[in-house]
């Protein structure tokens, strides 16, 4: 006869899958409701989505007890509860975008939320975790949705963004399955501390077996993060999405992966192995350097926004090589600093859009679009400058305080060459921002109705442009409290 | 009287925010009241300021960041003092002399967010604070030069905004660095100023750092050789863009050398005295022998800028207290000379829309008052004695001789440089025939350039005259700086020149 098996509820922590459970609920029962009543307005679908991502977040900053769950599968530490924090807010904010002025045919249809939150379900899953199993389904749930609602836009360039993404994406979490398989194999477990556990005592042999686990996990990883030679998709996907969905793409899905990367070499930095750090910094270097001169060629702002997004994930690549509480406390800061910057961004480009291609043939937001802004459109110039100036890292603004925090820990761990390098890349990465201002401010107006500027937007969106630009502006106050926030979590998380 | 300085820092901006609101007409007359309303205020700093106290008054310190160690530290001294009110005087008087009609309104709110980001670069004591002004300070002027300049404004504007802003970027990574050994060496973050002067950093150290800062500054000085920014930059820039730049925005760069290099790496810069003071040397002799090659008037003062400015330097690295006091009084002396020499070639270019000293010709037959202003600012800054010119430069080489004659002699040669091209200048504008039919029939000064321009040249022969009570004000403030160095100084072959160039070195 088998023994019965007994396990007590309460060692299974049930509150770590509260903030997930929640959300697929909610998804579930968006669509049950669609079933049933005819006819519901996309400002019903937007608040109920909102309210459940609300719940969540209430879920998520009450949890207080242990942070492993679910036998053992669940890590619920600080870090994970700040990558939570950022995903849902930045959840929220795109979320507001969807009310728009023009119609659009992908908000009125249930399906587009009960995705979009499953998709954020995929993304909790994958930091709230350090099981690669369960990371893989998180990243596979996500990125799924996230296919499917870039096609949702029914546009023929976002078919291909969507089936680009699609196919280069499956690419990826092929390398990551085998990289599962290859350190399954060698250390008898997929929950990444105890294969850093056996890794360790064995003393990283065999060596061989070792770097291909970890460059096929840097190439699954690379993939998400858009880091050189594997950031070819990021452009076309980010021109083929809607702006505020690109948005949410430079934001969301880089930070789930750069948890994810610091929890994985979490486990070959603290013991200092040095070809690891060595790929790390190529790649960080690479990817700044090809990102920030490609930006400086693009015509359309969207693409150039892009490259940019890149540029910024290499940036915070080489503080996850850094690897000290110190630089894990900066990629956060300067995420949560980034985030709103660049999603106040995307949505300035969403609220100038329009349906057919006024300027040029293929791009939507070209460069000569915004030509003489100031003088039609002076609000929303000066807005855009902001936001432009702000992402080359003007002071005071936000991204200021965060790439100073993080250039200090990387010099603060004895890498001042590297921290040169980004330095003059921050440099080189001001003059395609300038660009944008430039046309703005110093050229010729193409056209006398500025309302054109504005066709798309509405007054949610101009609140969702008021927050981020009020965090934008305001955010020397921000920092020390930001600041200590994250510093308490990291390191109470043991990173 | 606590919070004067930060009412001096950002009554300027509050004002600019208020004018959008004012309209179009009232604009100009707004603007000359905020700034006229900031350079009381700036006198009345000057009035409550100790002069028998040569250390850092008005303090106001408040933690920004104080896990960091950011905070928001001003403090004025005997060094800063002049420079802020400089800065308050040349706002007003190139806004009392504005001639834009062209979206006048955020020409005023521009040139009153760039005061603000002048004062603060010259008042703050904390360096992130000082790095945040000192890189906000280039977008108002990037728009005024790309909106409002001539012809090839976008790219003189894009090549000095991004020429200066890489020129920072390695600071940056300095100061960042110099945050962390004074962590490692106090075991607290700090990025105050007054903190880090009691840091004692390895020579070698000291070197790379020097190198970083120096980037920096040599930009935005500018130094040779990268100065090919500055005439492009006041080539293509509107007559108020050109006096705020040659004005306040270059002394950033001479007044960062004063307040950071010698100070916190004094080992580094007695090293690299000599190759500075060559570069410094080639400044004002090239610059002097290029002007003199110039065809545009306001080419020629961009380069006699240059010129100046080498003599500045190097008053700085003669380490002394004339040395630097007579390059602060030469800063002084410089904005006040420069600001009023690009307003006139702003006066004569409204009215014949050329810069072309070939267009000119017998001027001063035309004109006899503005012959005369010209006239006495030309002299001015070739350095006749009982101008200003004068007392700001013989200081400065009178310094400097203690360090090495031979420079000096060459450096003093350019005095002789800067009255060729001077004088050449003024000969071919204003004397002999009147050639061209447009010149017979130019108007002399009307009365709003002539209250812009009277005050200037008050304060030109009556600081001239009578330097004394500004310059023993900032003789008390250099005296502290030069005693810190001292103190501070690590080798000997440091402790040493410090005091042979300090003293007057007469057989017993």
């Amino acid at each position: 006869m088998l023994d019965p098996i007994s396990i007590k509820i309460a060692s299974l922590n049930l509150a770590t899958l509260a903030p997930m459970a929640i959300l697929a609920f909610g998804a579930l029962s968006i669509i049950c409701v669609d079933l049933f009543v005819k006819k519901l307005d996309k400002s019903f679908f937007v608040m109920f989505t909102l309210l459940f991502i609300l719940l969540d977040f209430t879920a998520l900053i009450g949890l207080n007890g242990p942070s492993r769950g679910f036998f053992n599968v669940m890590l619920v530490d600080g870090m994970s509860v700040l990558a939570q924090g950022v995903i849902l807010i930045s959840s929220a904010l795109f979320i507001l975008t969807a009310l728009s002025n023009k119609p659009f045919k992908e908000f009125k249809k249930a399906e587009y939320y009960a995705l979009f939150l499953f998709m954020i379900v995929g993304f909790q899953f994958m930091v709230a975790t350090d099981n690669l199993i369960l990371i893989f389904l998180g990243l596979e749930t996500a990125s799924l949705s996230l296919y499917t609602l870039i096609a949702l836009h029914n546009r023929d360039k976002a078919f291909e963004a969507a089936v680009k993404y699609f196919t280069m994406g499956a690419l990826a979490s092929g390398f990551f399955a085998m990289s599962s398989l290859i350190l399954y194999t060698l250390t008898g477990s997929v929950e990444l501390s105890i294969i850093s556990k056996v890794l360790i005592a064995r003393g990283f042999a065999p060596g061989a077996f070792t770097l291909a686990g970890v460059v096929f996990m840097l190439i699954a990883l690379g993939f998400k993060l858009s880091i050189v030679p594997t950031h070819t998709w990021t452009p076309d996907v980010y021109e083929g999405s809607s702006a505020p969905l690109a948005g949410y793409m430079s934001v969301v899905p880089k930070i789930a992966g750069l948890v994810v990367a610091i929890r994985f070499f979490d486990i070959f930095l603290s013991s200092q192995i040095q070809w690891v750090q060595d790929i790390l910094i190529l790649l960080a270097v690479l990817t700044m350097t090809l990102a920030n001169i490609t930006a400086l060629v693009q015509e359309d702002v969207k693409r150039m926004l892009a490259f940019s997004s890149i540029a910024h994930a290499g940036f915070v690549l080489t503080a996850v090589m850094v690897g000290t509480t110190q630089s894990n406390s900066a990629i956060f800061l300067y995420w949560i600093l980034f985030m709103f910057t660049n999603i106040g961004a995307f949505t300035m480009l969403w609220i100038a859009r329009h349906k057919k291609n006024l300027w040029d043939s293929r791009y939507q937001h070209p460069f000569v679009k915004f030509s003489g802004m100031i003088k039609v459109a002076p609000m929303m110039a000066t807005l855009f400058a902001i936001f432009m100036f702000t992402l080359a890292g003007m002071p005071p603004f936000s991204v200021f305080w965060g790439k100073l925090y993080l250039i200090s820990s990387v010099v603060n761990s004895g890498h001042v060459i590297l921290a040169v390098i980004m330095v003059v890349n921050s440099a080189i990465a001001v003059y395609y921002y300038m660009k944008l201002i430039v046309y703005m401010f110093l050229k010729d107006p193409i056209t006398e109705d500025g309302n054109i500027y504005e066709a798309n937007s509405s007054t949610p969106i101009k609140a969702i442009v008021g927050i981020t630009l009020f965090f934008t502006v305001m955010a020397s106050i921000f920092v020390q409290p930001i600041l200590s926030i994250v510093t308490d979590m990291i390191r109470a998380s043991g990173y | 009287m606590e919070h004067i300085l930060s009412l001096i820092v950002f009554f300027p901006l509050i004002a600019g925010i208020f004018g959008f609101v004012i309209n179009k007409q009232n604009v100009k007359t707004f603007g000359i009241t905020v700034a006229f309303v900031e350079f009381l205020l700036s006198i009345l700093l000057w009035i409550a300021y100790d002069p028998a106290n040569g250390g850092y008054q008005f303090v106001e310190y408040s933690a920004l960041i104080p896990q960091f160690g950011v905070s928001f530290y001003l403090g004025v001294d005997g060094i800063s003092l002049f420079l802020v009110i400089l800065s308050t005087f040349m706002t007003l008087v190139s806004l009392i002399a504005l001639n834009i009609k062209k979206d006048i309104k955020n020409l005023v709110i521009t040139v009153l967010f760039l005061e603000m980001t002048l004062i603060g670069v010259f008042l703050s004591l904390d360096m992130i604070l000082f790095y945040i002004f000192w890189e906000l300070s280039l977008i108002p002027m990037l728009y005024i030069i790309g909106a409002w300049g001539s012809g090839q404004r976008i790219y003189a504007a894009i090549k000095f905004f991004l020429y200066t802003f890489a020129g920072s970027a390695l600071m940056l990574v300095g100061i960042l660095y110099l945050g962390y050994q004074y962590y490692l060496a106090t075991g607290t973050w700090s990025f105050a100023v007054p903190d880090w002067y009691l840091l004692v950093l390895p020579f070698s150290t000291q070197l790379w750092l020097f190198g970083a800062f120096f980037l920096a500054f040599a930009v935005k000085v500018p130094m040779f050789p990268f100065h090919t920014w500055l005439p492009y930059a006041h080539g293509q820039a509107p007559t108020i863009g050109s006096i705020l730049l040659a004005a306040v925005m270059l002394k950033m760069g001479t007044y960062a050398f004063i307040r950071f290099s010698l100070p916190f790496f004094p080992d580094a810069s007695v090293y690299f005295l000599y190759p500075v003071a060559i570069i410094a040397t080639i400044m004002v002799i090239y610059a002097a022998m290029v002007a003199y090659a110039q065809k545009d008037m306001k080419q020629v003062i961009a380069y006699s800028s240059i010129s100046h400015m080498g003599i500045i330097i190097l008053g700085i690295f003669a380490m002394n207290a004339e040395g630097i006091t007579g390059s602060i009084f030469l800063m002084l002396s410089h904005g006040i000379v420069s600001g009023a020499l690009f307003m006139l070639v702003g006066v004569i270019y409204d009215r014949r829309h050329t810069k072309l000293m070939s267009e000119f010709g017998g001027l001063a037959t035309v004109m006899p008052r503005y012959a005369a202003i010209f006239g006495i600012l030309m002299m001015a800054a070739v350095g006749l004695p009982l101008t200003i010119g004068f007392v700001g430069e013989f200081l400065s080489l009178l310094g400097f001789y203690r360090v090495s004659w031979v420079i000096t002699v060459i450096a003093g040669s350019g005095i002789i440089l800067g009255a060729v091209y001077m004088l050449t200048l003024y000969r071919k504008s204003f004397f002999g025939k009147v050639v061209k039919e447009e010149n017979k029939s130019l108007k002399d000064l009307d009365s709003r350039e002539f209250m812009a321009l009277i005050p200037l040249v008050a304060l030109v022969v009556i600081l001239g005259v009578y330097p004394k009570p500004i310059l023993s004000t900032i003789d008390l403030s250099v005296k502290k700086t030069i005693r810190l160095m001292e103190k501070k100084a690590l080798l000997p072959k440091t402790k040493n020149f410090l005091l042979k160039v300090n003293s007057t070195g007469g057989k017993k």
